[in-house]
């Protein structure tokens, strides 16, 4: 089987963000970028199926700026085969991520495309469940576990109340959680065979989409500073300003 | 034009976050249908009815919807969708899986996680574990919203009596079907409905100690117990008790975190807590920098003591 997966260059996770003072976005010049943490685990996940020879092709996808091959390199190295790689200039948002990888699956005819649930920047959390609607594929999102036996995928999903076990068709849409896998380090040699790896370009235009964002982000604010407290000294004044001067406790 | 909130139930009764989420529909100023789609969910749909501000109950019932498949969700939503301007459902994990779907098969985009209503096509949301937030206007034909429901103060459950019509379900996609689930059981109140939440960290050690050490003081404070990311990757507690960016948002009077040193998305789970107390050997951990009231010490003395006091 063939498995496709989607990879966003985001703002390191470790990285304090900084709001641009005109309010108009997030500062992103000279900042240290990472692959979205949800989706290295997805290219995690597509090469360890391809090591137990469930997968014979893996391909990952991404859009943006030239940057992105940087990331695109780093899936590479990580032991996906190839790369296509949608040069956007602007933002494009979830919608159209959704409408222009539509379009490459129809071209790819992936068995199982992985995402992750989320990017951490927009945290919008819809890229997936947006593609597999348009698709008519069935979907398995926040999986902490994923199992392909024959035509079918088991995906154990992380919701509210515990764990749910959810059995879809293929070819199928599954996005991942945090504790699917533990993604590995590119090892040096890998590093190097990866600048060997193909990675093709398709532009919007040739895939016939229109990457223009259906939401508009009119300002970016700084959310409300909590004012640190106190420290107290011995848990009987914890207790004291609990429940006399908080009243939180009875 | 009518706004459509699709229910969060278990057949029975509904989920405290379908009440928030009424509080965020209430605030476009339009009538609001609910839908319970559902299998022998006549309770639900009745609770629906009497929640204030209700303006009429869709009632879906059919197997198709006994498990919430987002494959079988959407379909309906979908189909119900042109005949309103906005659709709105809870963030949880339900309302996360079936809604984007819903606006996929709209051709929208979905607002997600929304702490405030603007206007009727803007809104605000959190971005960057909620480092920053947003304002954004949406073109979408049609609003498909999640609601944050720790943001929006729940409706009151009861004094509505909105009319219950019974329609008919989309049927079952074929795509996708229910194996099993391994849900927690507890005692406890609903961690992101909870009006005290004490939390653990990796510092508690192990699940053994983790469990000895927190579950005498929820029990006190009848508190719900979270955890942190490090916490549930280290298997101390199962994965629906992680409090942050990407598991749970909680807002609770109290919060009390135990060994939490406070990365930046567990903070994004907690920090719209009315009150919070850290408890940490390490002065410099950063949740100290957010705690109303900071306890440096060994919490191995430190909880049982507290245990204890609040007893008295």
């Amino acid at each position: 089987m063939k498995i496709l997966v989607t990879v966003k260059r985001v703002i390191d996770f470790n990285v304090k963000i900084r709001i641009k003072p005109d309010g108009s976005g997030v500062e992103t010049a000279n900042v240290k970028m990472s692959m979205n943490p949800f989706d290295e685990i997805a290219v995690e996940e597509a090469v360890r199926l391809k090591e137990k020879n469930i997968a014979t092709e893996t391909v990952v996808v991404s859009f943006g700026a030239a940057q992105v091959q940087d990331t695109l390199r780093t899936a590479l190295a990580m032991g996906i085969d190839r790369a296509i790689h949608v040069p956007v200039d602007t933002e494009i948002q979830s919608l159209g991520v959704a409408q222009a990888l539509k379009k490459i699956i129809e071209k790819e005819k992936p068995d199982l495309v992985i995402m992750g649930k989320q990017a951490i920047d927009g945290d919008s959390s819809q890229a997936g469940p947006l593609l597999a609607a348009m698709l008519g594929w069935g979907q398995g999102t926040f999986a902490s576990k994923v199992e392909v036996a024959g035509g079918s995928v088991k995906v154990t999903r992380e919701v509210d109340g515990g764990l749910e076990t959810v059995e879809l068709k293929l070819p199928a849409v599954v996005t991942t959680d945090l504790r699917l896998n533990e993604p590995r380090y590119a090892s040096l040699p890998n590093i190097m065979k990866a600048k060997k790896k193909p990675i093709e370009t398709m532009t919007v235009e040739q895939l016939g989409v229109n990457p223009a964002p259906r939401q508009v982000t009119l300002k970016v604010t700084e959310p409300p500073k909590r004012k640190g407290g106190i420290k107290v000294p011995d848990v009987a004044t914890l207790v004291d300003k609990l429940r006399n001067e908080a009243k939180v406790i009875p | 034009m009518p706004t459509l909130l699709i229910a969060e139930h278990d057949h029975k009764s509904l989920k405290p976050a379908t009440l928030n989420a009424v509080t965020a529909a209430a605030k476009l100023g339009q009538p609001i249908t609910i839908l319970v789609a559902g299998h022998n969910a006549d309770a639900a749909a009745k609770a629906a009815a009497s929640v204030a501000g209700v303006a009429e109950v869709l009632h879906a019932d059919d197997a198709a919807y006994v498990h919430f498949l987002a494959e079988n969700m959407a379909a309906l939503i979908a189909k119900l969708a042109p005949n309103y301007t906005h659709v709105m459902a809870p963030a949880t994990s339900n309302g996360k899986n079936y809604l984007p779907r819903a606006a996929g098969l709209c051709g929208c985009a979905q607002v997600s996680d929304i702490i405030s209503v603007e206007s009727a096509d803007t809104f605000t949301r959190p971005i960057y574990a909620g480092n920053a937030i947003a304002t954004v206007q949406s073109k979408a034909k049609i609003k498909f919203i999640t609601v944050r429901g720790t943001a929006f103060d729940a409706a009151a459950a009861t004094g509505g009596s909105a009319a219950v019509k019974k329609i008919d379900g989309a049927g079952d996609s074929g795509l996708s079907k229910f194996v099993g689930e391994e849900l927690s059981k507890s005692e406890r109140p609903e961690l992101t409905a909870a009006r005290i939440v004490v939390s653990g960290g990796r510092a508690l050690g192990s699940g053994e100690v983790f469990k000895k050490l927190l579950e005498p003081l929820a029990d006190k404070l009848n508190a719900a117990i979270g955890a942190s990311r490090a916490a549930v990757d280290a298997g101390y507690v199962p994965n629906d008790y992680q409090v942050g960016q990407t598991g749970k948002v909680v807002a609770p009077d109290l919060y009390i975190a135990i060994g939490i040193s406070g990365a930046i998305q567990h903070l994004a789970g907690m920090k719209d807590s009315k009150v919070i107390v850290a408890i940490n050997k390490d002065a410099d951990a950063p949740i100290f920098q957010l705690a109303d009231y900071g306890l440096i010490g060994d919490l191995f003395q430190i909880v049982p003591e507290l245990t204890e006091k609040l007893g008295k």
